[in-house]
């Protein structure tokens, strides 16, 4: 049972935390999409990732954290630097990886961003989370094989499609 | 905790993303971009699983990382195939459809 006090402390902490991973993933966010190396670019990718890894651990998800990890951090990120270096793409410093069209994304982004947050501040304010129990994989588990078990049945037939596709389209022949 | 700071976050990174998407010319970096914009998706999605205490916000994040992984499998062969056929993975050169 805590006490009013150690309530306040743990939620200073909690900001504390959040904080410092939300400015981390800020500042790698940014350093993916400016960097001028695209290796330099995957590595920030797998800081992002692991950022919303940790975030998923605060929202009590631990399930997801884990794939979040296993499939982002341990298979796509290494998909896409093998795809670099397939590619041949310029490893190594290089100044000639925009486009001309900088001006304008960065005004289309800032206005998504502007439209985006007035939005949320006007409907959620300063509404707060609940006390989240933490989700146990078995409950996930249980929810997939009896509520989604027809979604997951066709997540996976896409899955088999994708594995297919990608085998027939990249084939030398 | 405010649910907004989470939501906040996952809208900023988002708005990255859509910036990378447009901005870069190669095509590796255009599908980094894409898995920032679905990975705000997701934060945006367990955070409201957990606002309402549902697990269905989580099992719709399951789903979409299933996917996202599937379009990086399709859109890596894809690039391969482009630059097997052009020696570039130069976007901005992929341009037969434009009018």
């Amino acid at each position: 049972m805590l006490t009013a006090a150690a309530s306040t402390d743990l939620n200073t902490v909690e900001y504390v935390v959040f904080g410092v991973i939300a400015a981390s993933m800020a500042i790698a966010a940014i350093r993916v999409v400016t960097a001028k190396n695209i290796v330099h670019a995957a590595l920030y990718l797998v800081v992002v990732l692991a950022g919303v890894a940790a975030l998923y651990v605060m929202l009590a998800a631990e399930f997801i954290a884990v794939v979040q990890v296993l499939v982002y951090i341990g298979a796509i990120v290494v998909l896409l630097l093998f795809g670099t270096m397939l590619t041949r793409a310029p490893i190594g410093t290089t100044s000639d990886l925009d486009n001309e069209q900088r001006g304008v994304s960065l005004v289309v982004s800032l206005f998504l961003l502007g439209v985006l947050g007035w939005t949320l501040t006007k409907a959620f304010g300063w509404s707060h989370m609940p006390e989240t129990p933490v989700q146990r994989t078995a409950d996930v588990g249980n929810s997939i094989f009896q509520s989604f078990v027809i979604p997951f049945e066709v997540v996976s037939i896409l899955l088999l499609a994708a594995l297919v596709g990608a085998v027939v389209i990249a084939r030398r022949d | 905790m405010h649910l907004n700071a989470f939501l906040l976050l996952a809208a900023f990174l988002f708005c990255t993303g859509v910036y990378g998407a447009l901005a870069r010319k190669n095509a590796v970096l255009v599908l980094m971009s894409i898995e920032l914009i679905l990975n705000a998706v997701n934060v945006n999605l367990v955070a409201f699983g957990a606002f309402q205490r549902s697990i269905v916000g989580h099992i719709f994040a399951l789903f979409v990382v299933a996917i996202a992984a599937a379009e990086v499998g399709v859109g890596l062969a894809i690039v391969l195939l482009i630059y097997r056929n052009r020696h570039s993975i130069d976007l901005t050169e992929v341009d037969l459809m434009k009018g």
